[in-house]
Formats: C-alpha cells, sequence, structure tokens
C-alpha cells in the first residue's frame, strides 16, 4: 500500500484539491490558460514516460491529433457527451500507437524521433489535403454534455475545468504508478543496456511498445482536452510539426523527475506564451526560443531539478556544518 | 446546500472585488474604445498582408480620434470616446488565435475585436464570438462557411469583405466578357489548403456556367503551402493545352511563383488570373507582369488608386505620406472595418443619446447601408451580417510616369451580380447556375 501511495500520490492529490479550489476564484482567461496547461501536461507525460527510456518522439501531435479530431467526427456523428468522447478519443489514439507500435518498437535515439514526426506529418497531410475533413479550416467543436447533463451557461467552463483536472489527475497516477512498478522501472534498465534486459529474460521491444501505446493514449487524453477546451480543431494548431515540439518543449522545462513536474512545466510554457505574445508582439517566438536556452545551459534537468538542486545544497551545508562540529569537538 | 451558500458566497466575494477593480478601472479609461485587432504580424502573410493591415489601422484610428477625416466621419473617436487600437500577431493556428481572442476580451477588456485576415482564424473564432459576446468585425477572410455553416444565426460577429466565392465569381465574368474566343480552357495553380481548394472550385464552377464550351483541366496543380518552388509546376502549366491560368496564390509563395515564371517567360505565353496578385504588385514594382488579371475582392488598393472620392483620397495621400508607398487591399480592408465600426457606434450613439451598449452597436450595423472609401457599402447577406460591395477586375499595366503599376480595362460588377441572392448557399448558387444574379 505505501509503495502506491507516497509522497508524489499525495502531491498530486493535494494539487487536484487546489486546482478544484482555485476553481471558484479563476477568471476566465486564466480557467483557459489552465485548461489548456493540463491538456499539455497530458501529453508531457506521454513524453516523459518514453524519455525515461531515452526515448524522445517528435511527432505525439498525431496523437495529440487523433484524440482532438475524434471529438470533432464523433460530434458530426451525433456523440456529444464529454466521457464518451474521452473513451473514443483514447481509444483512436490507442489503437494507433499499438499499430505503430509494432514498427516503432525496433527503432531508437533520432529513428525513433524522426519516425514518429514522419507519421504525424502524414495525418497532417491528409488532413489538409481532404475537404470532407475538414481541410487547413478544421471543424467547430460545440458543447459538451457531462454525463447527459447540460450546465448553465455559466457554469459550462468551471465544470469543464474539474473533468479536465480529474482526467489530468487520474492520468498523472497511473503514469507514477506505472513508472514505479517493475516494467515501468524496467524501462530504465532498458536505456542502460537494453541486451543485459534481454539476457534477464525481459523482452525490450515490447516494454518500449507499451510505453508507446501508453504515451499514445495519454496524448489522446489531451487531445480531447483540448478540442473541447477549444471549441476547435485544425491541422495547423493540432498535427503540425511544431505542437510536438511544444510537447518536447514542455518536456524539456519540465524535466522528467516527477510526472507533477509538467503541469507546472505546461503552465509556466502557456504563461511564458501568453505574456511574451503581449508585451513582445513582434518577437514571442524569439522570447520562447531564448527561455528554452536557458533552460538548458542552467537547468538542464528542468524545473523539478531546482528541488533537488535546493536539496542537496542544504545537504552539503549540514554536512560541512556536521564535519565543522566534529572538528571543534576533537580540537576540545 | 452548504456547498451552494458557500458557492454563491465566494462568487459574491468574487463579484464584489471584481465589480471594485472595474470600477477603479472604468474611471481611469472611461474615454476610450478599446479594439482588438489580430493580424499577421509574423511568418509568412506578415510582409503582404499583415504589415499593410496594420499600417492601414495605425492611419485610419489616427484620423478618427483627431477628427481628420472628411464628412460624414469628421467627429473624433467613436461615438466621442478616444480609440485604442490593440494590435496582436495572428500567426500560430486557431487554437492560438482563440486562447488569444479570449485573453484580448476576458483580460485586456477590449469592446469589441476588428480584423482578421486568415479564413481558418474566422473559422476558429466565430463560436467564441458568439460566446463572449464581443462584437467581431471580420475584414479580409473570404471562407462561405463562417455565415453559412458555422455560424447561421449571427449576432455578434460581422464581416465587411465580400466572399471569397464573390471574386471568383467576379473573375470569370470579367473573362466571359472581355475574353470570349482568347480562352481555350482553364488551368489552375493554387496552394494545397482550404482557401486553394475553395478559389479553384468556386472559378471552375462559375466558368462552367458562363462559358461552357470552355473545358477545365481535370489535373490542376495544387502545390504545397509555402513550398517556393515551382519547377515541375511550371513546366506542367508551360505544356498544358488550356491557356488561362487562374491562380489564388499570395505572400511569399505569390512572389516566388511570379519570380520563377517571369524567368522562364510563363506570362508571355499564358493568360493569368491572380485573385489576390494586388497584394503584392506594389512590392515587386516593375517586376510584376504586365497585361495579367489582378484582383481586390472589391473596390481596394490599386483599383481606387485614382478615385477622387474624399475619404479615399484623404486614405491616399495620407497612407502615401505615413509609409512612402501605396496603400494595397489590405490596408484598406482593415480600414474599412474600423470605418464600419465608427459609423455603428455613432449611430447608435445618436439614437440612444448617449454612448451606446455593445447591443445597440450591434443593431445599428445590421443590416447597414453606410459610405466608405468609395461611395456606400451595404450588409446586405446573411441576416445583414455579411457585406457586399462590388468586385473590379482589370489588367496590369507599368505607369511610367506615375513609376508604379496600374490597372486598364477595368471593370465594375455591382454586388448583385457577384453575390448569391439573400438566404442562398454559395456553392448552391455556383452549382445552380447562379440564378438571380442582377448584373
Amino acid at each position: 500500500m505505501n509503495r502506491l501511495f507516497d509522497k508524489t500520490f499525495w502531491g498530486l492529490t493535494i494539487g487536484l484539491v487546489g486546482l478544484l479550489a482555485l476553481n471558484f476564484f479563476l477568471e476566465e482567461w486564466m480557467r483557459s490558460i489552465g485548461l489548456q496547461s493540463l491538456s499539455r501536461g497530458c501529453v508531457a507525460i506521454g513524453l516523459l514516460i518514453l524519455w525515461r527510456t531515452g526515448l524522445v518522439s517528435f511527432g505525439h501531435a498525431l496523437f495529440f491529433g487523433f484524440g482532438a479530431y475524434t471529438v470533432a467526427m464523433m460530434q458530426i456523428l451525433g456523440v456529444n457527451d464529454l466521457f464518451v468522447l474521452l473513451i473514443c478519443g483514447m481509444a483512436t489514439a490507442g489503437f494507433l500507437a499499438f499499430f505503430l507500435g509494432f514498427l516503432l518498437r525496433k527503432y531508437r535515439a533520432i529513428f525513433f524521433a524522426l519516425l514518429n514526426m514522419a507519421f504525424s506529418m502524414i495525418l497532417y497531410g491528409v488532413l489538409a489535403k481532404a475537404e470532407w475533413l475538414g481541410s487547413t479550416d478544421g471543424f467547430g467543436v460545440k458543447q459538451v454534455s457531462f454525463i447527459g447533463m447540460t450546465p448553465a451557461d455559466d457554469m459550462y467552463r468551471p465544470l469543464l475545468f474539474v473533468c479536465a483536472a480529474f482526467f489530468a489527475y487520474i492520468s498523472a497516477v497511473g503514469a507514477h504508478w506505472y513508472l514505479k512498478s517493475t516494467l515501468g522501472m524496467m524501462t530504465m534498465a532498458v536505456r542502460e543496456n537494453e541486451i543485459r534486459v534481454e539476457y534477464l529474460g525481459y523482452s525490450a521491444e515490447k516494454a518500449i511498445h507499451v510505453k508507446y501505446v501508453l504515451s499514445g493514449l495519454l496524448a489522446g487524453v489531451g487531445g480531447v482536452i483540448m478540442a473541447v477546451t477549444v471549441g476547435h480543431v485544425d491541422p495547423d494548431s493540432m498535427v503540425y510539426w511544431p505542437v510536438s515540439g511544444d510537447f518536447v518543449f514542455i518536456t524539456i522545462l519540465a524535466g522528467t523527475g516527477n510526472v507533477g513536474a509538467t503541469f507546472i512545466g505546461a503552465l509556466v510554457y502557456e504563461l511564458l506564451r501568453t505574456y511574451a505574445f503581449e508585451f513582445a508582439p513582434h518577437l514571442w517566438q524569439l522570447i520562447l526560443g531564448g527561455s528554452l536556452l536557458l533552460i538548458i545551459m542552467f537547468l538542464p534537468d528542468g524545473l523539478w531539478s531546482i528541488r533537488s538542486e535546493l536539496r542537496n545544497r542544504r545537504e552539503l551545508r549540514q554536512a560541512k556544518r556536521d564535519s565543522d562540529n566534529r572538528a571543534a569537538e576533537v580540537r576540545r | 446546500m452548504t456547498s451552494a451558500i458557500s458557492t454563491s458566497t465566494v462568487r459574491l466575494v468574487g463579484v464584489a472585488v471584481a465589480g471594485a477593480l472595474a470600477l477603479s478601472a472604468g474611471a481611469a479609461l472611461a474615454q476610450t474604445v478599446k479594439i482588438g485587432t489580430p493580424t499577421f504580424l509574423t511568418g509568412a502573410a506578415a510582409p503582404a498582408f499583415g504589415i499593410p493591415a496594420k499600417n492601414g489601422v495605425e492611419l485610419i484610428v489616427r484620423g478618427i480620434n483627431n477628427g481628420e477625416l472628411p464628412a460624414p466621419y469628421n467627429t473624433k473617436g467613436f461615438a466621442g470616446r478616444q480609440v485604442e487600437a490593440l494590435i496582436y500577431d495572428e500567426a500560430g493556428g486557431g487554437t492560438k488565435q482563440v486562447t488569444e481572442m479570449r485573453n484580448k476580451v476576458q483580460k485586456d477588456n477590449v469592446d469589441a475585436i476588428i480584423g482578421i485576415i486568415s479564413s481558418g482564424t474566422c473559422a476558429a473564432t466565430t463560436a467564441l464570438s458568439e460566446e463572449l459576446k464581443v462584437l467581431t468585425i471580420q475584414t479580409v477572410c473570404g471562407t462561405t462557411r463562417v455565415f453559412e455553416e458555422l455560424n447561421k444565426d449571427p449576432k455578434y460577429v460581422f464581416r465587411t469583405i465580400n466572399t471569397a466565392t464573390a471574386n471568383n465569381v467576379s473573375a470569370a465574368r470579367y473573362i466571359a466578357a472581355k475574353m470570349k474566343g482568347k480562352v481555350k480552357g482553364i488551368t489552375g495553380i493554387n496552394q494545397n489548403y482550404a482557401w486553394g481548394q475553395d478559389s479553384w472550385r468556386d472559378f471552375r464552377l462559375a466558368m462552367a456556367t458562363l462559358m461552357p464550351d470552355v473545358t477545365a483541366t481535370k489535373k490542376p496543380q495544387f502545390p504545397k503551402i509555402f513550398s517556393g518552388q515551382y519547377g515541375t509546376e511550371i513546366s506542367a502549366l508551360s505544356r498544358a493545352k488550356e491557356n488561362l491560368v487562374h491562380s489564388s496564390f499570395w505572400g511569399g509563395d505569390l512572389e516566388a511563383f511570379i519570380g520563377q515564371s517571369s524567368a522562364r517567360g510563363l506570362f508571355k505565353r499564358k493568360l493569368f488570373v491572380l485573385t489576390v496578385g494586388e497584394t503584392v504588385a506594389y512590392r515587386l514594382g516593375k517586376k510584376f507582369p504586365q497585361g495579367i488579371m489582378v484582383g481586390t475582392r472589391g473596390p481596394y488598393g490599386m483599383y481606387v488608386a485614382n478615385d477622387p472620392s474624399p475619404i479615399n483620397a484623404w486614405f491616399q495621400k495620407e497612407y502615401r505620406k505615413a509609409y512612402g508607398e501605396p496603400p494595397s487591399q489590405p490596408s484598406y480592408q482593415y480600414a474599412q472595418g474600423y470605418l464600419a465600426g465608427k459609423f455603428a457606434y455613432d449611430d447608435a450613439a445618436k439614437k440612444a443619446g448617449k454612448f451606446p451598449t455593445t447591443e445597440q452597436v450591434i443593431a445599428s450595423l445590421t443590416g447597414a447601408t453606410f459610405p466608405s472609401f468609395v461611395g456606400n457599402v451595404t450588409m446586405g447577406l446573411s441576416k445583414g451580417h455579411q457585406i457586399v460591395t462590388d468586385d473590379r477586375w482589370g489588367v496590369t499595366v507599368w505607369d511610367d510616369k506615375k513609376g508604379e503599376m496600374v490597372l486598364e480595362d477595368v471593370v465594375i460588377f455591382p454586388p448583385g451580380c457577384v453575390n448569391p441572392p439573400n438566404g442562398v448557399k454559395s456553392a448552391d448558387w455556383l452549382k445552380g447556375g447562379m440564378k438571380g444574379a442582377k448584373c
């Protein structure tokens, strides 16, 4: 039991409670930034799972877009319930990841990263060229219902925020438990020495396949949340390669130390983008790029490393004090 | 029950705080009308579209705030209040634009949105404008989907430019009127995305009705957007048996295409229709091909460079003075959005006897006929939310004396000639042979 309900679990739970409380005070534009952070955070957890094995994907917008487009297409078919849409979005993204996984699990490093990108760009090409798929204009996404309930207008977005927070919470806790399980831990061994893992009797490819499907599912969740939040899907903001880049950006920003950190990373990214956009309308891309550079130079392990950095310093100081004390005692 | 009480208490406190903030903010800013204006400040659409649009806005806002414009716009501001334009970048896709519009309305408290270039942005933000109940005047985007599919019963959203359909219909009418016998089949090169696909389809359908014996190619060229290299497409167009080329290229792609085609003499061998060609004509100067048809989607830019109407004369003179170049279509189209705003605010204030509410402004703009740069324009379609203007076509020729490109052989098509009757969908109208057109 204690293995499951550890510090991170309680941290995430407190985070969820905090979000739900905050929901009452948030102004609408802040709630909107929060919803987008939750969405991108879910995808970034998927990337984190892959990252622990040393795999980087430059194409997770593929699954993100699949989740988002599933929402739009299901609405055209008449399905309009958030929970049904979530399950459908996860299912399509998950199935796609399952099938692509058979191929992608054979590749590592840059080949893995770019193959993912290639697949996402194929989807982009198909969406942009097919008029019946909305072409570059995409589709509008209508307001959804919640298990059959349609809330009053002013309660709609707060309720959406509650649901998104729960989805993100479940995703994060699930991912955390997975990473702590034998299968999850093993993938770190895969990164260090694949051949040795095979000798121990595990299949590295299968382990990676599982990871890939999980990351696809999480990206699907993110896509569903984003589609409903924004009320619109189009290939340029859902599937194009810079979107995948955003997710990698967030993962680097947050660091891979902890699943909770990805949401902080996503929030910092959203705020950075919003304010860069506001204060430097001609140069906002430069500010984003510059901050990424600074992060890589000064915090190579992401925002989460601030915490361990502080702890290390405290321990160092403590150790120094201890040794000073001991030296003083000896002198005495 | 407890939770409901605590919720309402929390809300009450929130409302009180927000109210206090609003009061203090309101006291400081009582005399301005804030307008959010998205336009491309970065990326491929900035040089030919975004920056001229921004220049047009800055000029017209100066004119409105100082009362410099000729009558009937010679009063200061919108309904007496100074206009503050918050210009922001339209780059980054639909999701980004939805977020930004929300920020502008809910964080910066703008009173209205005037702008938007890309059809993608219009499609993405239309529902949001209605949800946020913010007056939105779309100025450049041409997709018919805005009022025919996405927002069939508009209240807060208006558009002060003809649809893309009108532009392609008038191009076909010009060809039918001026080039009978010269055209032996049509082909096209358009970017492979919504704008390019729609443009080619509308043009082909209009031509099929007006010149049924002219055949359209079965293999129109659809290169990728922003590809910049058109070697193979130009070869294919040179060899094609059809002798008229339709293109809705714009921005950097258009400049690249013109450069590469000129080098290979394509403009001498084929007739050309460039539906938004005027956007780069001034920029390229003498390098822009002569003897081709260019469009401005209405009475804007090159087509009205010499029009003596007072508002237009003011705009031409001041724009050239401020920016050292003539205004092209985006400058006009954005400025026209602001004129619509001024008309609606002033008219609503006159009717209300005080500074109007958004609802009163909307009532004034719905179905209105207001003076623009060249004569009156009418919000004639989609329940009074979609403008109809005339559309003009002519052929480019270099004017040595003026040192700039001008147009000759210009034909003006009245609004009813190029737009479907009220209530008819553009696509149905085109497929049905454009019945009810008044030319």
